[in-house]
């Protein structure tokens, strides 16, 4: 793995690298929907954790070189448990090492952007201090908030699909294209290109 | 021997007899052939006669014994032990001969002479200090190998010698011919540059028919499945080396090693020391049973106290150069302790080289016989010796509590773990562990496989597992485990059997060929068995169901869930299996299973859906009805 050496150095750390972790894809709409929008993306690395890893044995040396092949990190997941999916956790645990990601010589995601894109099957109703999830997204996602806080990344403003399961089809088009956007938004623009 | 059956009677019943019971009283073997030899000798009840025969016969013993100490000796093993071979054995031999030289030049003998005798004692029993080691478990840890690595040259001493000592010769030579199996060569009439010629051609002989004529040898007789004609063919390298060897006028027991280390690396070698085992035994027995025999009871009667004074002297004096140069190679207290008592008697070659010594003028035959009653005595007072070492050892733990841990005796070189049948199953398993960092001696009958496996420089011997002396010799007292990976079913219910009665503390591992082999294995003692294709067939079941459009971590879930519920119904099946396997035909029994089997599969399993995991559909109900209402609001 050179790359996973030298890869900090090299110039062609650009584009995103899309993280996707859903167990079960095959049973969830939005999250299909909102990944064949980013999917074909040009500067688009796309990761399908669950089918990469099927039996949760990651392989860390080529993980690490795509982290640090890429300016961007985006995970996208649904939020299970207020938190997310095993595996994702399991990819953080292994891979974000300490003199990696994090500690007097992890400099690997420093100046990095991380990306969350969530998707939840309750409404945005109940994500509020009197809703039934009693507290917010942004409170929810502070673990991972705090992750690139240490890891030196800048935090970008959460994507959220809300009630996934229950939108229909033309609503979950809306959300996709508004996904595409912003993760457009995060690519250098061509002209720094 | 005018009656060889009744020799044999004599021998055979003398060594039976005292054997076990010196061995009940902690003496050892050696000291029960010797005291056996004392009692059959001319000397006491004098049932046997003329010794020179038996001798010759007997020394066969030493040689056989040093082609086994040859197997033991990997090249590589040398050259790591050069240290301990040249610098310890080197002192040791050096150091000995002189400090024993100096005394009996003190005790008036000429310096000849007691140079002469320094050399001769300055040997120690190869024979019963390994025994010895091996009894007290020292035999694989750092006192085994610096005793082994003195030995050794010792051993090898043994050649040039037979060179110098005639130098030494004061007296007129008797015909130097006879002793030791040496002298009388058929190349020794011959200019001298052509004697050394004949020894380089001889020394080649043997290395290079040992790497190019031998291993196909055995190998075609491997093929043959014959196991009294793998032995013989065993016996005759051993005897066609000795005789090469004296044919040049070399030391017998020195080609035999030198075959021995050729051989080491080879496959066979553990089946060649376990057919060539017993050979050495029985013929060292008879050799130091001629060596008691050969004590001059009236000449020791005379002289209580001369021989006393020389087995004591001797000892003491082993036992101080030994400890000192060992303690100056940076041996600890304790360590060198136990090196220098190991080596303090005489050794089987010292009679060897009194006898020649004798016919060459060089020694006396009244300080001969003298010096033989000493060794003879200093032999069994060995095991002694080691018993007060032991008295020592405790009190020096005692002294100091907890200094050396007593970890280093441990068996560094015994494998973890057997591996027997090295096929396409068990180099799997075998890879895997060794990947871990696990040791395993590898036990396979299949002789291409051995080769080419070798060729990639892994340690695999050639046997039959299932026998249980060949396990023994892979180490399965040892051991940790035994894998029996064999593709025979038969063979593999056997061999689980044979081990889990002989070595039950041994955690039995075991191939399986179905789920009734599996069965059988499991009531014959195997503490876990693997059918051999189940998890093979339930990779490439998952692997379809990739194909047939699952996503990958669903296909590896449907498969693990059909693994668990494979393994319960393994274990519901098994007492109805021990029943009907009395009275159903195998094949309806089968089928009968297989339905079952099927049943269970459709009725317990929801096929595919990995047990109701994430997100199901009463959720999204309920989250539909729940966005409905708030609409409503």
């Amino acid at each position: 793995m050179t790359d996973a050496s030298t890869g900090a150095m090299t110039p062609a750390t650009s584009g995103v690298l899309l993280v996707l972790a859903h167990p079960a894809l095959e049973r969830s709409r939005a999250n299909r929907a909102l990944a064949k929008a980013a999917k074909g993306y040009a500067g688009v690395t796309f990761k399908d954790l669950y089918e990469t890893y099927p039996d949760f044995v990651i392989d860390i040396e080529t993980e690490q070189a795509a982290l640090r092949a890429h300016q961007v990190v985006a995970l996208q997941f649904p939020l299970y448990w207020y938190s997310t999916p095993a595996l994702l956790k399991e990819w953080l645990d292994l891979v974000w090492l300490h003199g990696f990601a994090y500690g007097e010589d992890g400099e690997a995601l420093k100046g990095k952007t991380l990306f969350v894109a969530c998707t939840t099957g309750a409404s945005a109703k109940a994500y509020h201090a009197h809703g039934y999830n009693r507290f917010s997204m942004d409170e929810f996602l502070r673990p991972l908030e705090q992750t690139a806080h240490l890891c030196g990344m800048v935090w970008e403003t959460p994507f959220v699909v809300h009630g996934a399961s229950v939108k229909d089809d033309a609503a979950l088009k809306a959300e996709a294209e508004r996904y595409k956007a912003r993760i457009a938004s995060l690519l250098p623009t061509k002209t720094e290109a | 021997m005018e009656n060889i059956l009744t020799q044999t009677l004599v021998y055979l019943g003398a060594a039976v007899v005292s054997v076990p019971i010196a061995k009940r009283l902690g003496l050892g073997s050696v000291l029960g052939y010797l005291i056996a030899g004392v009692v059959i000798g001319p000397f006491a009840l004098s049932l046997v006669g003329d010794q020179a025969d038996v001798m010759k016969f007997a020394e066969f013993g030493v040689v056989i014994l040093l082609f086994l100490i040859g197997l033991e000796v990997q090249p590589s093993m040398l050259w790591d032990m050069r240290k301990a071979i040249f610098g310890l054995g080197g002192a040791q031999v050096v150091g000995t001969a002189l400090a024993i030289a100096a005394a009996a030049l003190a005790l008036g003998l000429p310096w000849q002479t007691a140079l002469a005798v320094g050399l001769v004692l300055a040997m120690s029993s190869t024979a019963i200090v390994l025994q010895t080691l091996d009894e007290k478990g020292l035999r694989q840890g750092p006192v085994g190998r610096a005793a082994f690595g003195v030995l050794l040259l010792q051993d090898l001493a043994v050649i040039p010698l037979f060179a110098l000592l005639p130098l030494l010769a004061i007296g007129a030579p008797q015909h130097a011919a006879e002793a030791g199996g040496h002298g009388a060569s058929l190349v020794s009439h011959l200019p001298v540059w052509a004697q050394t010629l004949s020894v380089l051609a001889a020394v080649a002989a043997v290395v290079g028919g040992g790497r190019y004529l031998v291993r196909p040898l055995f190998r075609f007789i491997a093929k043959a499945r014959l196991r009294e004609i793998f032995t013989a063919s065993a016996l005759l390298i051993v005897v066609a080396v000795a005789s090469l060897m004296q044919t040049v006028g070399l030391s017998p027991a020195l080609g035999a090693f030198l075959a021995g280390v050729v051989l080491a690396e080879s496959e066979f070698r553990r089946e060649l020391e376990t057919d060539i085992e017993p050979f050495r035994g029985l013929l060292l027995g008879l050799f130091f049973m001629t060596v008691g025999a050969g004590v001059d009871l009236p000449l020791v009667a005379r002289q209580p106290l001369t021989l006393a004074g020389l087995v004591i002297g001797l000892m003491l004096l082993k036992f101080l150069v030994m400890y000192g140069i060992a303690r100056l190679f940076g041996a600890p207290k304790r360590g060198a302790l136990a090196v220098a008592t190991a080596l303090a008697q005489g050794g089987e070659f010292a009679f060897v080289l009194l006898t020649f010594t004798v016919g060459a003028g060089v020694i006396g035959a009244e300080l001969a016989a003298l010096l033989t009653a000493a060794i003879a005595v200093s032999m069994a007072l060995t095991p002694v010796a080691m018993i007060l070492y032991e008295r020592v050892a405790a009190l020096m733990d005692a002294a100091i509590p907890d200094v050396t841990p007593d970890t280093g005796d441990f068996d560094e070189g015994e494998p973890d773990i057997i591996i027997a049948g090295f096929g396409r199953f068990g180099q799997v398993t075998g890879r895997l562990l060794a990947a871990n960092g696990f040791k395993s001696t590898v036990l396979d009958s299949d002789i291409e496989q051995i080769e080419l496996l070798r060729r990639f420089g892994r340690r695999v011997h050639y046997g039959d597992a299932t026998r249980l002396d060949l396990l023994r010799q892979a180490g399965a007292d040892h051991a940790r485990m035994l894998i029996v990976a064999l593709d025979d079913r038969e063979k593999t219910v056997e061999l689980v059997e044979t081990a889990r009665k002989a070595f039950p503390n041994l955690t039995i591992l075991a191939r399986a060929w179905d789920r009734r082999h599996a069965y059988d294995l499991l009531s014959n003692g195997a503490d876990a068995v693997e059918r051999e294709t189940f998890e093979a067939a339930l990779a490439l079941g998952s692997t379809a169901l990739q194909k047939l459009g699952f996503r990958a971590h669903r296909a590896h879930r449907a498969a693990a869930f059909f693994r668990r519920h494979d393994r319960r119904m393994f274990e519901e099946l098994r007492p109805m299996w021990g029943q009907e396997e009395a009275y159903v035909l195998a094949s309806r029994d089968a089928a009968q299973t297989m339905d079952r089997l099927l049943n269970a599969d459709l009725h317990r399993m929801r096929p595919g859906d990995g047990g109701g995991a994430w997100d199901t559909a009463s959720l999204d109900e309920e989250l539909r009805e729940r966005a409905q209402r708030e609409g409503a609001d």
